[in-house]
């Protein structure tokens, strides 16, 4: 693999239709560079839920993706209107989401804490009225695998 | 077991992908209206289970590596689910029996659960 691999997309804010064509891209480049599928599962469950995130939330926002041999980086960034409790946020089952969003099966109070369960490391700050910024890592070395 | 098995023991109806019911082997299902539990929770080669139509669901089928989705309650799916299903060669099908029905003869033909780890508080 090459030492250094970035990708990055624009979301869309409430397109449903083309939500999670970035992960399925990321997950297509992790495939390619080689990723072993379980890491790469991992990746997709992170980029996938941040995506969604950017979609329903934020108003759209850019999603980039960083692959070095040590590791790959998740950033998610959007000039939405921020997380005022981040704990809270981070609990599962708590969501803010619409009846049309939890319709559609989104909404369920799971993404933060999907993300954080498939990461090594995640640092979300965020700035209500001011946007989000959330990065997530998984290591290459010693990592472990799907979480379950 | 091979898909063709699971899909003969609900009778369900092929959307598309009949070529792959002899080549894909499945062990587990998994049943759900919530996208973010399919991601939490589904294993990667499960038969998905849901009543769900949107294109999303395939989409998130996708993320997990899980080979085939089947919609309950007689559920169509979405012509852009169809669409994306066939793009990325997913197979689809629809049973009319009800989420319930649909696990219960799966489980009873002898497909696991994929099991809800223990979380910390």
């Amino acid at each position: 693999m090459d030492s250094h691999y970035e990708v990055e997309f624009t979301v869309r804010g409430d397109d449903f239709l083309a939500a999670g064509e970035a992960s399925n891209q990321i997950k297509e480049t992790l495939i390619m560079l080689g990723v072993p599928s379980p890491i790469s599962r991992r990746a997709s469950v992170i980029t996938y839920e941040a995506e969604m995130n950017l979609v329903i939330h934020s108003g759209g926002g850019q999603i980039r993706a960083t692959i070095t041999p040590e590791k790959l980086t998740i950033q998610a960034c959007d000039e939405g209107p921020g997380i005022p409790d981040l704990q809270q946020a981070m609990r599962e089952g708590f969501s803010t989401a619409s009846d049309r969003v939890r319709e559609m099966g989104f909404g369920a109070g799971m993404g933060l804490p999907n993300i954080k369960r498939n990461s090594d490391t995640l640092d979300i700050l965020s700035e209500v009225g001011k946007g989000t910024i959330l990065t997530a890592t998984i290591l290459f070395h010693g990592a472990a695998g799907d979480r379950r | 077991m091979k898909l063709k098995e699971a899909i003969s023991c609900i009778g369900a109806e092929t959307l598309f992908g009949e070529d792959q019911l002899d080549r894909v082997e499945i062990e587990n299902a998994y049943a759900s209206d919530l996208m973010s539990d399919v991601l939490a929770f589904a294993w990667p080669g499960t038969l998905l289970l849901t009543g769900l139509t949107n294109v999303q669901i395939v989409r998130t089928a996708q993320m997990m590596d899980i080979p085939a989705v089947v919609f309950v309650r007689g559920k169509r799916p979405q012509e852009e689910a169809i669409m994306l299903a066939k793009s990325v060669g997913m197979p689809l099908f629809v049973s009319s029996m009800s989420m319930y029905e649909t696990c219960g003869l799966l489980y009873k033909a002898g497909l696991s659960p994929c099991i809800i780890p223990q979380r910390e508080e």
